[in-house]
């Protein structure tokens, strides 16, 4: 009797030992393919480009390393390179502000409960559906001044109004800021809205109890409950303005001269264009330390914060 | 499994048939990006040829970007140790692909067929690596030319300048008569193309080699460089507002519809007159630009040749010996509006603005004003024309004085070199 008991639980215990142990590992087994691409395809590849920016590679990569050079002559000797890094700070700068304030206001006016809401949501989304290509090429043409904008408003009989930015290398990077604020404000507007919609209209209430204007009940209580919302879209917004590569290479092609030139444009023309691939890593590495900047401290906030909530 | 069988065994069966074809037909993979409709249609000749001698030709097309696709499949290609036989490769990036050590030698392909009388010297330097050929040009294009639209003259009073000075006041007239004096496409490679014609025209051949093929730093910052300078500066007033980031078949158009009086653009430009129905010396006329008439900046398209398989090879020469036999030479050169590279052919077949080409291109390569363009890659490394054109366009777009943007250019061409 004793014997086959024992027996029994034995085989479970082996049966439920060897279903633990899949179960462990399964998750494993599943992960392990995105795991693995992503060590190769992303962090691989860093380790390349870094490894490639130290190197003198011209046309094809070579892995002798030669130290520093690429990055005194990216910081000492190129022009264009700065340009390119005041280009960035100006459009990321403009873009951001420009397109929270926009959206915020906007998605504050549609939270009023106006009638055809839905209508209106759907025409400040509507340029986020299109791609950068898309906008790029539709407000080239109408920032041309032989073809729009300031032709129209002369055929309008204003025979004074010019409108160059496009054409004026000191102000071409604004016209960069318009179309890409007109494509991205929307998101954001939806982002503000969905966080407007969030908050409990118990807190507003007992607020106009207590007698509080709606300015002021904006400023001092819905506006600092957004905080997330403005932390999510402020790192979105960042993405796509570093990223910023198709918009610039379709609106304005870096041009006029290389007044718009972004560290991506300038990274893509001298690494593929010219065969100076050393010297294109080391900007896309200057690039990544860039964006490591930024990422690294909201990362390592929000990880603490998680932690301090448990 | 039996089905499995049977397909592996005829597998085997037809690589060893396959591998018994050593030393006869063989294939030859051609990487270009001749896509669109001429050009595809000019290169379908030489497909016809190979196949006539029984090769066969597989076609490794890369469209967009101007070829920098195409080169970035070649460089994955060559880097993974598997080349096409034939890449569409051009002028001081031969050198390049030479250093890299995947070029094969065609040297007796050459001397049978006496490619040293044929070409230009100038032109068979490009095309050897370290004494020996490895690659075949194709055709020649020139860059120095001015599309003028005669009515526009007309209207304005004006005659087609032939120095700078004529060019400015041709430049008045018309601007007085109420039509854009300059059709200008603003973008680097435009700029850069009228900034080298101006160093030919304004400065001569022999200061044309020293700065835009010996990119001498000393040259490049000194008074006749600023000269050069404050004359591409001059004609800016000449253009509309419409210019930066303009195509250059779009600048074409102007002229071809008479909104503006010319172009400073390269023998392609032909083609669109061409597309528009216009003919030569009536509608339109091409004339060197101001002060280069003696002198031809060229443009050479090239295939570079890679080392392949044993069975491939013997496919690999006879496309290299097609490519400058004459009658590929004309076909595809009268479809491309360019002119045979193979100099002392027939200029029957051709039109008049190619006629006048070909007798300024064997006339240039007598007296050393034959020089490859800086602009189309054909006179310095990528680097250098970056650094060079870089600096042109700055210049141009900016209120920068000439004298700054001299210093500029001779800085950004020693960081590059």
């Amino acid at each position: 009797m004793d014997k086959s008991v024992n027996e029994n639980t034995k085989s479970t215990l082996l049966k439920t030992g060897f279903f633990n142990r899949l179960e462990t590992l399964l998750p494993k087994a599943v992960l392990f393919p995105t795991f693995a691409i992503a060590a190769i395809f992303i962090y691989g590849f860093i380790g390349w480009t870094t490894w490639i920016s130290f190197t003198d590679s011209r046309l094809l990569p070579k892995y002798e390393l030669a130290g520093f050079i690429q990055y005194i002559t990216l910081f000492t000797k190129e022009p264009r390179w700065w340009v390119a890094v005041g280009n960035l700070f100006i459009f990321s700068i403009l873009f951001i502000s420009i397109c929270i304030v926009i959206g915020l206001l906007l998605a504050i006016f549609l939270d009023q409960r106006i009638r055809g809401e839905s209508f209106f949501r759907t025409i400040y989304l509507y340029p986020m559906a299109l791609s950068f290509i898309v906008t790029g090429a539709a407000w080239r043409w109408i920032l041309n001044p032989n073809l729009g904008l300031e032709r129209l408003v002369q055929q309008l009989g204003f025979s004074e109004f010019t409108f160059r930015w496009l054409v004026d290398s000191h102000m071409a990077i604004y016209t960069i800021v318009i179309a890409a604020v007109w494509q991205s404000s929307g998101f954001v507007l939806a982002l503000f809205l969905a966080g407007l919609r969030g908050i409990d209209p118990a807190i507003i209430k007992a607020a106009q109890v207590d007698g509080a204007s709606l300015p002021r009940i904006y400023w001092r209580i819905i506006i600092p409950s957004l905080r997330p919302v403005f932390l999510s879209a402020v790192i979105i917004l960042m993405h796509i303005s570093i990223k910023s590569f198709d918009l610039v290479m379709v609106l304005t092609r870096g041009g006029p001269g290389y007044s718009t030139d972004m560290p991506a444009t300038f990274m893509y023309a001298f690494s593929f264009n010219r065969g100076r691939l050393g010297f294109g890593a080391a900007s896309a590495v200057i690039m990544f330390l860039a964006v490591m900047a930024i990422i690294i401290p909201y990362l390592y906030s929000e990880l603490r914060g998680t932690r301090n909530e448990r | 499994m039996r089905i499995f069988k049977c397909v592996l065994f005829v597998l085997i069966i037809f690589s060893i048939f396959g591998c018994q074809g050593k030393g006869g037909p063989g294939e030859v993979e051609v990487l270009h990006w001749w896509t669109s409709g001429g050009e595809a249609a000019s290169l379908a000749v030489l497909k016809q040829l190979l196949e006539a001698e029984g090769h066969t030709w597989k076609d490794f097309a890369v469209a967009g970007g101007g070829g920098d696709q195409a080169m970035t499949v070649l460089k994955s290609r060559a880097v993974a140790g598997n080349p096409p036989a034939a890449a569409q490769v051009k002028g001081p990036q031969i050198q390049l692909w030479g250093d890299e050590g995947v070029l094969t030698n065609l040297d007796d392909v050459a001397k049978a067929e006496n490619w040293d009388a044929i070409l230009p010297k100038v032109v068979a330097d490009i095309m050897k690596y370290k004494g020996n050929y490895v690659a075949v040009p194709v055709n020649v294009h020139r860059i120095n030319w001015m599309w003028c639209n005669p009515a526009v003259f007309e209207k304005a009073g004006a005659t087609i300048p032939t120095t700078w000075e004529e060019f400015e006041t041709a430049c008045q007239k018309i601007q007085a008569a109420g039509l854009i004096p300059v059709a200008w496409g603003g973008q680097p490679w435009q700029e850069a193309t009228v900034f080298e014609t101006i160093v030919a025209g304004v400065s001569g051949t022999d200061f044309y080699k020293k700065t835009m093929v010996q990119a001498d730093p000393a040259a490049l910052e000194s008074d006749t460089m600023v000269k050069v300078l404050n004359t591409l500066k001059m004609i800016k007033q000449y253009t509309d507002p419409g210019a930066p980031g303009r195509d250059w078949n779009l600048a074409t158009a102007m002229v071809i519809k008479g909104e503006a009086g010319m172009q400073f653009m390269g023998d392609w430009a032909k083609g669109e007159f061409t597309a528009a129905g216009k003919t030569p010396d009536v509608d339109y006329v091409a004339a060197p630009a101001p002060g280069t008439a003696k002198q031809f900046l060229f443009n050479i398209d090239s295939f570079i040749m890679f080392k392949v398989a044993k069975k491939n090879e013997a496919a690999q020469k006879a496309m290299a010996r097609l490519i400058l036999q004459p009658k590929f030479q004309e076909v595809f050169n009268i479809n491309k509006g360019s002119i045979p590279v193979r100099m002392g052919m027939s200029e029957e077949p051709f039109d008049a603005p190619a006629r006048l080409a070909m007798k300024d291109f064997s006339e240039s390569s007598r007296s050393g004003d034959l020089v490859p363009s800086m602009a189309h890659e054909m006179a310095v490394m990528p680097a250098i024309r970056g650094a060079i054109m870089d600096a042109v366009t700055n210049f141009y777009n900016s209120d920068m004085t000439a004298e700054a943007a001299a210093k500029q250019l001779a800085t950004a061409v020693k960081a590059a070199m």
